[in-house]
């Protein structure tokens, strides 16, 4: 656990020690090449604003409803036979919509059933496994201005189903 | 996404109406947009310092043979992308910020690997091939160490919390061949 605390830590720092050494060495001017290019973070920052205001406000608005916990109850009858623990439903609906609401999700299904009980497992093994979908489209490509996304969405809820699958399949086969 | 973004208002809207709470429409509005501006702005400085380190690393020259190395994988994954072109490099530090967890760096490395990706975009309104795939394979995240998990695990008495390490990678590499198959799959489609 700690080698693998120490690789997350040092990874970002070793990154720009590298960057900044090699510059150093080939002459590059560091601190004007650095401001050059840093200007460009607050133009970014600027254009992504719409585009995260609209998914928060969308996002929050079904959640806070209470529209997401009946959207989770029109798909049970088909993750059922699947396999997959009903409890577990809630994360993986709103694990692509929303990474801070899915981690209190998370915190909730751990502290209800417990870290090491299979439900626990599998809660953490998706989290760990998905992204949060609409959120990470809409920044991305709202910052460049694509307004459609062709087969995007349709890749990345097979890929977000696969990950539930393999999670649930992973666990069951590991523990007990 | 114009679709989904309106039936998730207007079905929120509903619910929260025949339930009788509609005042956590105000609450949404007052609290959590503002959210929305608070993480652009804080983005913001975590941005600047990666475009300033990408920007010394053009200028060195680290940029070009870091992309030589990963020539093989990127010329299978983003066949559309030039040898030696900036957004190899992007997409490569993107990858890892997210591998090692680094959310925010991975975001603000992430937003410049599609500026130059729009560079090579023939249609400036519609994805490309590339950016469909980078997106695909950016939101299966490719997370070595899910430490905020291993936290909530370790907080809630877990007796192994990082035993969940193995089965997350499992999970992720399984999510991301799938992402890149279906991506692949899906490529000669016109919308």
């Amino acid at each position: 656990m700690r080698i693998f605390n120490m690789i997350s830590i040092f990874a970002i720092p070793v990154m720009m020690t590298t960057i900044l050494i090699h510059g150093l060495i080939k002459g590059v001017k560091l601190y004007d090449a650095f401001t050059e290019g840093a200007q460009e973070g607050f133009k970014t920052a600027v254009r992504i604003m719409p585009y995260l205001i609209a998914i928060f406000l969308a996002v929050n608005i079904l959640r806070k409803s209470g529209g997401m916990d009946y959207i989770i109850r029109v798909f049970l009858p088909i993750t059922r036979p699947l396999g997959i623990p009903s409890e577990i439903l809630p994360l993986a609906f709103i694990r692509p919509f929303s990474g801070s609401g899915s981690l209190a999700v998370l915190k909730d299904i751990i502290t209800t059933y417990g870290p090491d009980s299979l439900i626990g497992r599998v809660a953490s093994t998706m989290m760990g496994s998905a992204e949060t979908i609409f959120y990470t489209m809409a920044i991305y490509f709202g910052a460049v201005g694509i307004q459609k996304s062709r087969h995007t969405v349709a890749a990345a809820l097979i890929s977000h189903i696969a990950a539930i699958l393999a999670s649930v399949m992973i666990c069951r086969l590991l523990f007990r | 996404m114009n679709i989904i973004w309106i039936l998730m208002i207007l079905f929120g809207m509903l619910v929260a109406l025949l339930s009788g709470k509609i005042e956590i429409i105000n609450e949404v509005l007052i609290g959590d947009v503002q959210e929305a501006v608070v993480f652009a702005i804080s983005l913001t400085g975590i941005m600047a310092v990666w475009l300033g380190l990408m920007n010394i690393a053009k200028k060195s020259g680290l940029i070009t043979s870091f992309s030589r190395i990963f020539r093989p994988v990127i010329k299978l994954l983003f066949p559309s992308i030039p040898v030696n072109h900036p957004a190899i490099s992007a997409i490569m530090m993107n990858m890892m910020a997210n591998m090692f967890g680094a959310g925010n760096s991975a975001t603000a490395l992430g937003l410049k690997a599609m500026e130059e990706l729009q560079t090579l975009n023939s249609n400036k309104k519609v994805a490309s091939n590339a950016m469909c795939m980078f997106l695909v394979i950016n939101m299966s995240s490719i997370q070595l160490i899910p430490l905020t998990v291993i936290k909530i695990r370790a907080d809630a008495a877990s007796s192994l919390p990082e035993e969940i390490i193995v089965t997350t990678i499992f999970a992720t590499t399984v999510s991301t061949i799938v992402g890149i198959l279906a991506c692949k799959a899906m490529e000669g489609r016109k919308s």
